[in-house]
């Protein structure tokens, strides 16, 4: 190997080091940490494409020039964005070179004996002398066990035998406050992870169903919406079958909602395509979990009907959902007719209609608008408005399916054939003689299909990370040594009994130690006689490193 | 359904809250104001022959006054004679701290009410809407503070600095958010939402608090600064903030009493929203900016921890979380439509 080379490699090793020990620094990740919570803002002031698409689209409509420039560079789907993604990943890398030294540390310390006792205990923040009527090696003894049973957390204790013949007792305890905190930062990785394996492997799939209708969730086709995850192909969806057989909704006077519930008949595994259906009423705030999958009644609405009798005589009856607009199920929709009898090929194409408007299950007409004044159908009627010609679904481009594509009727290919309001049983003639009737409505309820595979992770995460933080916070970490020395030199009198120095000193959080400290000169015997020892804390020498006093992560 | 009786009375309720909040502000503003003019009594105008005739004992008097002054304990007893006035406005400043406290207990047992009384005109629990959020927080605010001073009878002159934005945040609650009493859309009725809400509105009242004693920590290391430079004399206007490391110490308390409850209560309404929304986590800009204020938060107890963060970069981070929780309380649900569209204002 050359010289340069070596050199080459030198340098690479030093600016991996470097940049590691900058990335895992406290400072680079303070700063990330206000990267990620300033970069998270966009998406709550801006529109995002995932929460609502028509509202991102007329934002950037309406500003021609930032609008674009923002789309480009993820404002409008800021959690999936490179940088976004950039930030999170930065902080996961520097939460691992933050945690992984410090639980080498924690094992080694889990290991290693509490330290040996400084050598002028009185020069501790906490100090008393106290005398015990025992030898230095009962005494000790005794310490040392009635430190085992004191309370939460736990002491850790050792006796020592020092050269001159003095016992100590050293003691530690609060290990489990590091322990807490280590499990909070894993649990923020562990989560971190969850939340990326979720949305690569998970999916959610939305419909709406008429009621007496039924609905399989067996491939992504079958639902009007279908948001898979980046590994979801849809090939091994597990698939249930459900029917909505009943949907029961109750209100008070003011139109207020008091439930509403949907009574399904479902088929899972090997029942699937089978006549035999489970009963089961889905409520709001209630999945139904099947097979790791989870159906959700997420809302409801009106399905308006319609015969149409067309000029060659045939009748057919025709329905859509329509979308609440209001708490009173004013609701906006569209039937499209794309098959009218009577014609065929492209004129069947170029005579398709279009029902479009506005549905109220307890219609009120003011000022010639129609509004709904209660959610019930008590006197359902509708507002429509009829157009003919070409709907545009041939385009390839999908279609809402509450509202026609407009540009169709600007081109002039979608032409109104006149406006009317129905009540239930009214009918609207057609210049060319079609009849539409307005026959009344049915229920639909808008379903929701769930698929996660470690969600139950995330709730585990969830746990141990309000677990961690409460522990790290609330454990303390404390120190107290014992020095137990012969209490000969006191005279023939106190030739059997000890004296006894203790110092404590609280690693975290000083607060709440003075009491504590009490009770752990009281374990070791009766005050001594010699007041002048148990003098005011004096100043921390170096036995008690500034850096260990408080620390957070 | 609404019952009349009850809906009344807990807005004359919410008005016994308002007037008791707005004396207790009056109260404080007046102990602030009474020590500004500590020294510029007749009184302390004659003081200088005193100067002249006992330098040294002057000095040490000073002193003391000082110390004293920054612990916020009563210096009135240790005033030698001859400062009658100073001695009657330390101790004016002693008894309208005094009366500020139990205004404000007074206010806060009419909040307490004002919220009970919602829920049983509305035969459900009070915190349903936007108003009754907004005292649910407001009130848990003022309950920590009662705390805080239960605890540390020092803190009473930072008063002024909690009282003042949380009697706007109630008056707000008064006005722009009132809502007539009503029952709660059926996705929230379930046990969820007290879980949920009340988790969130406790915590976010504490850590509030937080931000607002990180607010006075630096209005008193800002004072300690311009005695440092010579600005202010301190013998002419004396602050009765506590010590600068107090406040710090009050701030960094109520943040790790409320940071591992508003962890749970956003953890609880991450399962509320896998029963409820299909999803546990959905990016709504609710969730989005409780996590910002969540990592804002995460960010001060680290920065108390580190070197060279400590102090007033830590304060500045505390008093940006108090930002985003209060815009994630008005901002998000006034302006910006979201899942989380149960205000009751539109």
């Amino acid at each position: 190997m050359t010289v340069a080379a070596k050199h080459v490699i030198r340098y690479v090793v030093w600016l991996g080091r470097a940049l590691w020990r900058q990335l895992t620094s406290m400072r680079t990740a303070l700063i990330l940490l206000f990267l990620l919570a300033i970069a998270s803002l966009p998406s709550a002031l801006l529109p995002q494409w995932y929460l609502n698409q028509t509202k991102t689209a007329t934002y950037i409509k309406d500003h021609p020039w930032l609008g674009p420039i923002l789309d480009r560079l993820g404002f409008f789907d800021v959690i999936a964005s490179p940088w976004y993604s950039a930030i999170y990943l930065l902080l996961a890398i520097s939460l691992v070179g933050c945690v992984t030294p410090r639980t080498i540390e924690l094992v080694k310390q889990w290991r290693a004996k509490p330290g040996r006792a400084p050598r002028n205990l009185s020069r501790l923040p906490h100090h008393a002398v106290v005398t015990a009527s025992d030898d230095p090696a009962e005494c000790a003894e005794r310490i040392r066990i009635a430190l085992r049973h004191k309370g939460f957390g736990g002491w850790r204790a050792v006796v020592r035998t020092e050269d001159n013949g003095a016992v100590t007792v050293s003691a530690e305890r609060g290990y489990l406050r590091e322990v807490g905190n280590l499990v909070f930062h894993l649990s923020v990785l562990g989560l971190l992870l969850t939340m990326a394996i979720g949305s690569l492997f998970g999916y959610t799939g939305s419909i709406l169903v008429t009621e007496g209708d039924g609905f399989c969730s067996s491939a992504p086709v079958a639902y009007d919406n279908f948001a898979p995850g980046r590994m979801v192909d849809g090939t091994d969806m597990a698939p249930f079958c459900i029917q909505v057989q009943k949907f029961e909704a109750a209100y008070d006077a003011n139109g207020m909602a008091k439930f509403y519930r949907v009574q399904l008949g479902v088929q899972s595994g090997a029942a699937v395509h089978s006549d035999r259906y489970t009963e089961h009423m889905l409520n709001i705030n209630d999945p139904l979990r099947i097979a790791g999958q989870r159906l959700y009644l997420l809302g409801h609405g009106y399905v308006p009907q319609f015969t149409v009798r067309f000029p060659n005589g045939d009748v057919r009856t025709y329905s859509a959902p329509f979308d609440p607009q209001d708490a009173m199920f004013t609701s906006e929709g569209v039937v499209k007719i794309t098959d009218p009898p009577g014609y065929s090929g492209d004129a069947a194409r170029k005579n398709q209609l279009a029902i479009v408007g506005i549905f109220a299950p307890s219609g009120l007409v003011t000022d010639g608008i129609l509004t709904s004044a209660y959610p019930e159908m008590l006197a359902p009627a509708v507002a429509i408005q009829v157009y003919r010609g070409d709907l545009g679904l041939d385009a390839g481009q999908p279609q809402s399916i509450f509202a026609i594509d407009t540009r169709q009727v600007d081109k002039g290919l979608l032409v109104s054939q006149g406006r009317k309001n129905l009540n239930l049983g009214e009918s609207m003639t057609l210049p060319d003689g079609t009849v539409i009737t307005f026959t009344g409505a049915k229920n639909y309820v808008s379903l929701q299909t769930s698929y996660d595979p470690v969600q139950g992770f995330a709730l585990l995460f969830g746990i141990l990370l309000v677990g961690g933080i409460l522990t790290s916070l609330t454990i303390k970490r404390r120190r107290v040594w014992y020095r137990i020395t012969p209490a000969a030199e006191g005279g023939p009198r106190l030739s059997t009994g000890s004296r006894v120095d203790i110092g404590g000193l609280a690693r975290t959080d000083e607060a709440g130690y003075g009491a504590e400290f009490g009770s752990l000169v009281a374990l070791a015997g009766a005050p001594a006689m010699t007041p002048e020892s148990a003098g005011e804390p004096a100043p921390l020498t170096e036995e008690v490193p500034r850096s260990e006093k408080e620390r957070v992560t | 359904m609404i019952d009349p009786t009850f809906s009344h009375l807990s807005d004359l309720a919410f008005e016994g809250a308002m007037a008791g909040y707005l004396v207790a502000l009056v109260c404080h503003a007046l102990q602030m104001a009474s020590h500004h003019v500590r020294r510029q009594s007749p009184a302390a105008a004659a003081t200088p022959a005193l100067v002249a005739a006992g330098g040294a004992s002057m000095t040490a008097d000073t002193l003391s006054d000082r110390s004293s002054a920054a612990d916020g304990a009563p210096a009135g007893e240790a005033e030698p004679l001859g400062r009658g006035t100073e001695h009657r406005h330390t101790r004016f400043a002693e008894q309208i701290g005094r009366a500020a406290v139990i205004v404000t207990v007074i206010g806060f047992a009419c909040h307490v009410l004002a919220l009970v009384l919602r829920g049983f005109a509305a035969h459900r629990p009070p915190w349903g809407n936007m108003y009754e959020f907004t005292l649910m927080i407001t009130g848990a605010a003022v309950a920590t503070w009662l705390v805080v001073l239960w605890r540390n009878k020092f803190a009473r002159p930072m008063g002024i600095y909690v009282m003042t934005p949380i009697t706007v945040l109630v008056f707000l609650a008064g006005t722009v958010l009132y809502t007539r009493s009503a029952p709660v859309v059926p996705i929230l009725n379930t046990y969820w939402l007290n879980v949920h809400v009340v988790a969130i509105s406790l915590s976010s009242g504490v850590l509030m608090l937080s931000g607002l004693a990180s607010a006075a920590y630096l209005g008193r290391l800002r004072y300690d600064a311009r005695v440092a430079a010579g600005v202010v004399d301190p013998e002419r206007s004396a602050t009765r903030l506590p010590a600068a490391d107090k406040l710090d110490r009050i701030a960094y308390r109520a943040a790790i009493a409320g940071f591992p409850f508003y962890t749970f209560a956003i953890i609880a309404g991450a399962l509320w929203a896998e029963v409820a929304w299909g999803s546990y986590w959905s990016w709504d800009p609710k969730e989005v900016v409780a996590l910002a204020s969540w990592v804002v938060y995460a960010g001060y107890l680290h920065a108390r921890a580190t070197a060279g963060w400590r102090g007033k970069p830590a304060a500045w981070i505390s008093i940006v979380g108090l930002a985003t929780i209060i815009f994630n309380l008005f901002f998000v649900n006034m302006v910006i439509s979201g899942m989380h569209s149960y205000a009751g204002l539109n």
